[in-house]
């Protein structure tokens, strides 16, 4: 009975999961071609794009970390404060202790590895629900961060650093965006085309049969939230290249856009999955928006908003299309 | 009542407070009949319960029990043509969800229904609690009310500790009382009886615990109700009961008042053999094959010490009651679940360490395990059949830094070929195959290994008749090849049809093997039923609660 009705479906579902896929690429040309026909001038010009790609850069790294641990069934809320502390550190240890820029990188680094270490311990071995334990440290974090840098922005970060993020630019674009694109095939790589993405997609979607099939759950696990540690310490480097200086405080706005396209990037390219592509679609999706509504003048909180309304459409419609079928993080 | 001591616990008791006079069955049900699809899981069950009785409903798996049971609960929809008495009164088929409390009844299924992390007052208040149409809580009140259904029935719980804290029998205690509170305030006054059903609650408690919910059993009886009582244990059945009906394939194979009936005429009833049994010519497998594995002393949270051997390309059946052990002995080998002692020993090797055992460590050994819980522990649902393909060895398509797509996707629709998988699109998810199909996938994951020992629990669960058959013959054909199977199944059916020998278990203990000619469907099923007999008592300590837990 099952069987036929499975047989009889498919080919209807083949071209449905092809638009699926692509429909939010579509609904990103749709609405730059609204913004491009109200503002012909300063929207639909190259320079706009360019400045927009490099300053979502690390809002984009801040979506691929995010969907690591996601895809192994843990959430990490602490990726925004990661960002920022990330950035504090080389404001801190770079501007006021005068470390060399690529020690003062290295060390920002270990400090996103020491977040998702502190996570893990006690998302695996302790058995705190993700949610509560990222939450916990994204807090922790903002204080650290706050009495690190005297609650004020750190300016004159070395230029190198500049340089190498905003510094020169390829097809008009600057640096900073291909970091983003360099991670995202990385992580397509690994999520695609090694063992390892396997484990991590069933660690999420089954844990119980992972264990039993030999997958060693835990350490996946710990991998994942390290990785998403490294990974949003990366976009804070970026940041602090983007904007030549370290702010305690601005790191966070990054969280709910990052993950509404984690979300929203699960509805297309491979629908149904947190995947790098699909992220980093939605993340310039929701910039050109952002950007959009912003240069006709629409007063700050539509931006909110707009991320939030984002967030909920997003999971809301990629439930609809699945039909009932159980979502993937719970 | 003294369960414990050996004969005269076992005898029927007396009639009590068995069929008051005056009073209409509380339960008449006549003609009820269930076909799916086309097949028949009850063909027209006739059955009274009468007030204040203690009704036993006995039945291997698959005769229509639990069929019977949903109808009651309102979860199936009879046959037309079935009829239903409550209290004398017709009561309109198929029932909705929900009605059989209206009616008077309420059941205790084998998960117990309580919710572990709150407290004795709020699940035994559940009802009261969460009704609609109440503004606030009278906290006062509810404490009173839980207390004094306690102390009722001489249960003596405190009311605030969290029911994930109580010990397995004070639970099934707890969710009893609460069924039977449920009923009681709707027929206070109308001189209703009530009717509690009890859905295999006794496997998983210890004697002694047995011993108490019979107690409360008599309690609840001894104040007019009804209990039907549903057991795979013809003891207990036979020790709480004052009439016992049988169900065979669907149909009422009998009814018997308890103190007349023998054990040796229950088991007849539910196995139904004939005496003359013809047993099918088997032809003499090899015996004479060298060993592939040897456990020794393996030991489980309800599975006392025990060891087992098995031949190269031998079939072994494991099998017995719920509760009794047999389903554990695969995963405390494979280390999916941790054994508390006991070794390994594979084609003669150093003995491993079970305790020790790890799901990697085992797969690494050639070891293969596919658990009964297809949704949970074996494959997953939301991914591709390919992907739940080479779950346990995706790393051997990792050439040159790249996962092999294309031979992956080759192997995978060549072996959903060989497995007769439908559809056979490896793409697809696991999802849109039936149960049988989803199945042969999660076998050909592991056979497709060749392992040397393949550990299977309840394989056909939930699969269809022609998909069995061939799954019967993947087994044969792989263990023609030199593949060990060990099965623990249920279903005496299955284990008679593939197995070259049967261990039956009792009580955590092994208490009987079948070989070669013996082991014949209703052999099987008998020597389940019958492997209480010659167990003798156990002291209390023997299963101490805890271990439960």
């Amino acid at each position: 009975m099952t069987e036929a009705v499975a047989t009889r479906k498919k080919p209807a579902v083949n071209y449905h999961r092809l638009f699926e896929r692509v429909a939010l690429v579509l609904v990103w040309l749709i609405i730059i071609a609204v913004f491009g026909a109200i503002m012909p001038r300063s929207f639909l010009n190259w320079g706009n794009f360019s400045i927009m790609f490099a300053s979502y850069a690390p809002a984009a790294l801040l979506a691929l970390a995010i969907i690591v641990p996601l895809t192994a069934g843990d959430y990490d809320l602490s990726v925004g404060a990661t960002l920022t502390l990330s950035s504090c550190v080389i404001g801190v240890l770079n501007v006021w202790a005068g470390l060399p820029i690529l020690l003062v990188v290295l060390l920002a680094l270990l400090a996103g590895l020491v977040v998702g270490l502190v996570n893990a311990f006690f998302i695996v071995y302790v058995r705190i629900p993700s949610l509560v334990v990222t939450l916990g440290t994204t807090s922790l974090m903002t204080g650290i961060v706050q009495w690190m840098t005297n609650s004020s922005t750190i300016g004159g970060i070395d230029n190198a650093l500049i340089m190498a993020v905003v510094g020169g630019r390829l097809f008009g674009v600057p640096y900073a965006f291909y970091y983003a694109l360099v991670a995202a095939i990385a992580m397509s790589y690994v999520f695609d085309f090694t063992p390892l993405g396997r484990r991590l997609l069933f660690v999420g979607r089954g844990r119980e049969v992972a264990r039993l099939n030999g997958i060693a759950v835990d350490r996946v696990r710990v991998g994942a939230l390290v990785a998403s540690g490294v990974i949003s310490a990366a976009a804070g480097v970026l940041y602090a290249g983007v904007l030549g200086s370290a702010d305690p405080y601005s790191g966070l706005n990054y969280l709910l856009p990052a993950f509404a396209a984690a979300f929203l990037g699960a509805t297309t390219i491979l629908p149904g999955r947190f995947n790098p592509w699909g992220a980093i679609v939605a993340v310039y999706f929701l910039a050109t928006g952002i950007t959009g509504l912003t240069m006709l003048g629409i007063p700050l909180w539509v931006t909110n908003v707009f991320n939030g309304g984002a967030l909920i459409l997003a999971v809301t419609i990629s439930q609809l299309t699945r039909g009932r079928e159980a979502s993937d993080i719970g | 009542m003294s369960f414990g001591d050996g004969e005269g616990a076992l005898t029927a008791r007396s009639e009590g407070s068995a069929s008051r006079t005056g009073l209409p069955p509380v339960l008449r049900l006549r003609n009820v009949a269930k076909t799916f699809g086309g097949a028949v899981a009850l063909g027209g069950v006739s059955l009274d319960v009468a007030a204040g009785e203690v009704h036993g409903l006995l039945g291997k798996n698959g005769s229509g029990k639990s069929t019977l049971v949903k109808i009651l609960a309102g979860f199936h929809a009879p046959d037309p043509g079935s009829s239903m008495e409550v209290d004398g009164q017709p009561v309109a088929l198929p029932l909705k969800p929900g009605d059989f409390r209206r009616l008077g009844m309420s059941f205790v299924h084998q998960n117990l229904g309580l919710i572990p992390s709150l407290t004795v007052l709020e699940n035994l208040r559940l009802s009261a609690l969460t009704s609609p149409g109440r503004a606030w809580i009278d906290w006062k009140a509810e404490r009173s009310a839980a207390r004094e259904a306690l102390e009722t029935f001489g249960l003596r719980l405190d009311i605030l500790e969290r029911v994930d804290r109580l010990s397995p029998v004070n639970r099934a205690l707890l969710a009893i009382v609460r069924a039977f509170e449920d009923i009681r305030s709707g027929l206070e006054g109308s001189g209703r009886p009530g009717l509690v059903l009890l859905d295999e609650p006794t496997p998983f408690l210890p004697r002694e615990g047995v011993e108490k919910l019979f107690g409360l059993v008599r309690s609840i009886s001894d104040r007019g109700s009804s209990v039907v009582f549903i057991s795979h244990d013809i003891d207990e059945v036979m020790a709480i009961t004052d009439r016992v009906t049988v169900l065979r394939d669907g149909h009422v194979a009998g009814s018997l008042v308890t103190k007349d009936a023998s054990h040796d005429a229950v088991v007849q009833l539910i196995v139904g053999r004939e005496l003359a049994r013809s047993a099918p010519a088997r032809t003499a497998r090899k015996v004479e094959r060298p060993v592939r594995a040897v456990i020794e002393g393996v030991e489980g949270p309800r599975l006392a010490p025990c060891s087992v051997t098995i031949a190269q390309g031998e079939i072994l059946g494991l099998t017995g009651l719920i509760g009794s052990g047999y389903e554990e002995l695969a995963y405390l080998v494979f280390g999916a679940t941790r054994a508390a002692g006991g070794t390994l020993a594979l084609d003669g090797a150093e003995p491993l360490e079970l305790p020790a055992m790890t799901p990697r460590r085992a797969i690494d050994r050639g070891l293969a395990l596919l658990p009964g819980d297809r949704q949970n522990a074996s494959g997953v649902d939301s991914l591709s059949l390919l992907d739940n393909m080479f779950l346990p060895d995706v790393d051997r398509f990792f050439r040159r830094g790249l996962l092999d797509h294309r031979a992956m996707r080759q192997e995978a629709e060549a072996l959903g070929k060989a497995f007769e998988v439908r559809p056979n699109d490896p793409i697809q998810k696991l999802s849109a195959l039936s149960g049988g199909n989803a199945q042969k996938v999660l076998i050909a994951r592991w056979m497709n290994r060749k392992p040397s020992l393949l550990l299977l629990d309840e394989p056909t669960q939930g699969v269809d008749v022609g998909t069995r058959q061939q799954i019967f013959a993947a087994l044969r054909a792989a263990a023609a090849d030199g593949m060990s199977v060990i099965c623990a199944s249920s279903d005496a059916e299955q284990l008679a049809e593939i197995c070259d020998r049967v261990l039956i278990f009792a009580r955590g203990r092994i208490v009987k093997e079948l070989v070669g000619a013996e082991i014949t469907k209703d052999r099987i099923a008998e020597a389940t039923y019958a492997s209480l007999d010659g167990m003798g008592a156990l002291p209390p300590d023997e299963r101490p609660e805890d271990e439960m837990q």
